[in-house]
């Protein structure tokens, strides 16, 4: 039993030791060499197409959902009208970008694990890195920014389709026109809401990425590595997320929230 | 046949030596899977190395090449130790050195040209199209493949697949190549074929050769020289013929078993 516990903690280091020289063979690997801007701008594209629709859903229907919870409460406090305000904060301060990322975690991080995870079964990664080609650099250095990148854009667009939503939900009570409705949720909104949830969702990105490569770049040869390496990168990513989203808070608490 | 026996004694007293293996031993957990390599290849020989499944002969020239590290013993290649070289050392190694796997390893999201062009673009650092449009027409060409430049891996056979990636490893002539069984799975015709293919790299730009066949007539095509390894143990060594005709019980089972 505590053999088991300790070779579990040695297993747990050496995976922190691993995932450290990952980060640090990436950092080196951006700032040196030629950028793959093709296969970048290939990864952007994939990763937009590929979530835009289920996180403009989910947002859609979060948007909605979250009006018709609030109403009664808001109604009984007689604040019906801070209704859009209330959803336009908790939008994009929280729930759109916490969203967002957990979709993405769940459709990219998985499939990035698992097409690296495939890769390197089939000895593709080796034979790149035989063949004296930097697989960091194509592989993962274009996936990580890419992320980064895509991530925030993507909560962004799904900010705003979860304010459509809650539009769509308020209109069903309350006649409110559009503008009005709209212009009470930016007045709501100052960049003290906005720039660190912003922040935030770059780390998101990243997170996503980089749980992804490392997964997948580090499976086992195996036919089941793969489902394994795509399983434990949603897991693992999902679970960056929380973290990364619970240190933020703190962050912008202390500093802007006072 | 005789023609085989060649520069193989009597260059031997000014020795160029590019690749020199020296009691190496390997193993994963405990499965001891090299017990005690040690072979020197010449420059511009075509060394054959013959062996049942599973002894280790993938593992032997994945350590040439650095992606395994041996747990003893030396490899040395061009004269440098592999595991001591820098990062930079390696990458410069490796671009000397072309490796077909014996998966074919291609990447799967690339069409055919792209493959071949990965290398070109990415470790040449070739800029002129028409001297990649040219590069890539010649050696698809060399392994009958002109037609499938366009399409996907995995709209291959298996045997083109081999194929293509014969064609990733040469597109750069490389000077010390290495063939993981680079004709199995493929018909008698094409085998033939790969193995003068094999033969004429070696003929037309002096590249040294080691390769792993289970396939007798591509051992006999292209050796100058055939190890035979059991058990993690080079057993026999000497051109085909002289193997062939061995009255040792080890080797004769050996070619017995396998034509
Ligand atoms: N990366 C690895 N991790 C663990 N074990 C390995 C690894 N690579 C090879 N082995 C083991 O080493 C042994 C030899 O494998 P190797 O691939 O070198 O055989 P081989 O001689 O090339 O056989 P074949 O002719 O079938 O290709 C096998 O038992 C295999 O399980
Ligand atoms: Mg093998």
């Amino acid at each position: 039993m505590a053999e088991q516990i300790v070779t579990g903690y040695k297993k747990w280091l050496e995976n922190i030791g691993e995932q450290g020289v990952f980060f640090t063979r990436f950092v080196g690997n951006v700032f040196n060499g030629s950028f793959e801007w093709s296969e970048f701008v290939r990864q952007c594209y994939e990763i937009g197409y590929r979530s835009l629709m289920l996180v403009g859903i989910t947002a859609f229907i979060m948007g909605m959902v979250l009006i018709l919870q609030l109403r009664p409460s808001l109604l009984e406090l007689g604040a019906e009208s801070m209704l859009p305000r209330t959803l336009s904060i908790s939008l994009i301060r929280e729930i759109g970008p916490v969203i967002t990322a957990i979709i993405c975690a769940g459709k990219i991080a998985s499939s990035i694990g698992a097409e690296l995870g495939s890769m390197k079964v089939t000895e593709q990664i080796d034979a790149m890195e035989v063949s004296g080609a930097n697989p960091i650099q194509y592989l993962v250095v274009t996936r990580i920014l890419a992320t980064s990148f895509m991530v925030p854009l993507l909560a962004l667009t799904g900010d705003a389709i979860g304010l459509l939503g809650g539009y769509l939900a308020l209109t069903f009570t309350d006649s409110i026109s559009f503008s009005l409705y709209f212009h009470k949720c930016i007045a709501a909104l100052d960049f003290t809401d906005f720039i660190p949830a912003f922040i935030k969702t770059i780390f998101f990105g990243f997170a996503i990425g980089f749980v992804g490569c490392y997964k997948g770049y580090h499976s086992d040869k195996g036919t089941e590595s793969v489902g394994l390496a795509a399983n434990s990168a949603v897991v693992t990513a999902s679970l960056w997320i929380f973290v990364i989203d619970a240190i933020a808070v703190q962050i912008t608490s202390l500093l802007f929230y006072r | 046949m005789e023609t085989f026996i060649n520069n193989n004694g009597e260059n031997g007293a000014m020795e160029d030596i590019v690749v020199e293996i020296s009691h190496i031993k390997k193993a994963f957990g405990v499965n001891e899977v090299l017990k005690d390599i040690s072979v020197c290849v010449k420059r511009s020989e075509n060394v054959v190395v013959l062996g049942k499944s599973g002894q280790g002969k993938s593992v032997t020239i994945q350590c040439i090449v650095g992606l395994l590290t041996p747990d003893e013993g030396s490899v040395k290649v061009f004269g440098k130790e592999v595991s001591e070289m820098s990062d930079a050392e390696l990458k410069d190694l490796r671009t000397k050195v072309g490796f077909l796997f014996q998966s074919g390893a291609l990447y799967d999201s690339m069409t055919v040209r792209e493959n071949l062009e990965f290398p070109l673009t990415r470790v040449l650092k070739i800029k002129d199209q028409k001297e990649i449009d040219k590069r890539v027409e010649e050696v698809l060409d060399g392994v009958g493949l002109l037609d499938a430049v366009d399409k996907l891996p995995c709209d291959l056979s298996g045997g083109m697949r081999k194929r293509v990636g014969l064609a990733r490893t040469m597109i750069v002539k490389p000077e010390i190549m290495l063939y993981d069984e680079p004709t199995t799975g493929l018909d008698p015709i094409t085998s033939r074929e790969i193995s003068e293919l094999i033969l004429h790299m070696q003929k037309r730009y002096k590249t040294t050769s080691i390769i792993i066949t289970h396939d007798m007539e591509c051992a006999k095509i292209t050796a100058d020289r055939v190890l035979i390894m059991n058990d993690g143990m080079y057993i026999a060594e000497g051109s085909f013929d002289e193997l062939k005709n061995s009255e040792d019980i080890k080797i004769k089972a050996f070619f017995n078993e396998t034509t």
